[in-house]
């Protein structure tokens, strides 16, 4: 925040326009760049975290997914907050034979973040 | 004329009404006083201006599509600038031709052009279709005109996707029409941000000038006669740019002097 930033906060006008723009834009070339319409990205959501909830228990209110853009690249950006790990060892499914070591079940909670990054050539 | 040599730039900007064309004007000419033999290219077939820019428009007797066609020599279709001898435009065809026009017919054309010159600028028309394509091809390396606006950066950044597809390269930035003060009152992206969301390199920053305005009623470019313009000067330097000349970009801040600009140089200061 920027001193005028907090002087238009002080006087209850409308912050300057140029961050707005900036975080729009971002979010808007993210979606451009890697050409997954919200739907998609929607689904996508789903998909991860239900694979994710096989192992570990997720706290679904703070889960937070976005496409996020630096230097030409976008990265998906999952933070997914773990409250417990599964007791036991996920079954190994026919489709999905490979079983992770369960990670030790802790009393606190803690984070899995996964990073997607792929350099968009559209 | 080592045609081995010789830069095909293509200047596009995806949105319309950016500045390419001013900036292929007066580019063409700056460079051509810097003593590089010049030719400009009307890519946009379908809405031409470049002749009228210049001043030229009176002077057109063949175009891209007579040359194309085999019915006129390319020199007999290039109209050579009056004041600046070293420039010369190839109009753009008839609308028309955009129905049978190729890639490759561009690339011929510009091959045909590096014969004898130096420097070939592509006037690319707006969107990401057709035209656009062909006018691509015709290029080897790309600047990208924006404003720092949020249509003008999202539709650059689109034309940049097609260009890193095409292998095009290297890709420099213009920034133009940009409001010092508005940038300064934080209501206007500022030069950073446009050059981080673009990840390009600035090759040039064009201050927001009425000048321009007047110098397209003449026809006659800013940098044509040297004027002390903001514009003018901000062109010649991408011109000496390109060239090879480093010459330092200015400050948009340090474009406005007294209480009221130092007031808004401490209104951006970051308090947590």
């Amino acid at each position: 925040m920027t001193l005028r930033d907090a002087i238009n906060k002080l006087l209850g006008r409308q912050p300057a326009s140029a961050n707005t723009a900036k975080q729009r834009l971002q979010l808007v070339l993210a979606h451009d760049r890697s050409d997954l319409n919200p739907e998609l990205l929607q689904q996508m959501r789903r998909e991860i975290l239900e694979v994710v909830s096989r192992y570990v228990e997720i706290d679904l209110e703070e889960v937070d997914m976005s496409l996020e853009t630096e230097d030409r690249v976008t990265a998906l950006v999952a933070n997914l907050p773990i409250k417990r790990a599964k007791a036991l060892p996920v079954q190994a499914q026919a489709d999905q034979p490979i079983t992770p070591e369960a990670p030790e079940a802790s009393e606190e909670s803690t984070e899995f973040s996964a990073k997607i990054s792929s350099t968009t050539s559209l | 004329m080592a045609a081995a040599s010789t830069r095909y730039i293509l200047i596009c900007s995806g949105k319309g009404g950016v500045g390419k064309t001013t900036l292929t004007a007066n580019l063409g000419i700056a460079l051509a006083k810097q003593g590089a033999k010049t030719a400009v290219l009307d890519a946009d077939f379908g809405l031409r201006n470049l002749d009228l820019l210049l001043g030229l428009e009176n002077r057109i007797v063949y175009t891209a599509q007579e040359v194309l066609a085999g019915s006129c020599r390319l020199e007999q279709a290039l109209v050579k600038h009056k004041q600046e001898p070293n420039l010369a435009l190839l109009p753009a065809g008839n609308p028309r031709m955009l129905e049978w026009l190729t890639p490759e017919d561009m690339g011929k054309i510009a091959t045909m052009l590096g014969d004898s010159f130096d420097y070939v600028l592509i006037d690319a028309p707006a969107g990401i279709e057709g035209g656009f394509k062909n006018a691509m091809a015709a290029a080897k390396e790309a600047i990208v005109v924006t404003t720092p606006e949020v249509s003008a950066v999202r539709d650059a950044d689109r034309v940049i996707g097609l260009l890193n597809t095409e292998g095009v390269k290297p890709i420099q930035l213009v920034l133009n029409r940009v409001r010092p003060k508005m940038m300064a009152n934080q209501e206007m992206l500022s030069v950073g941000d446009v050059t981080d969301i673009l990840a390009l390199p600035l090759l040039g920053l064009v201050l927001e000038d009425e000048q321009v305005i007047v110098s397209t009623n003449r026809g006659e470019p800013l940098t044509l006669n040297g004027t002390k313009s903001p514009a003018a000067r901000a062109y010649t330097n991408v011109a000496k740019r390109l060239l090879g000349e480093e010459v330092p970009l200015i400050d948009p801040s340090k474009e406005r002097q007294g209480l009221r600009a130092k007031l808004g140089r401490l209104m951006q200061t970051k308090i947590f």
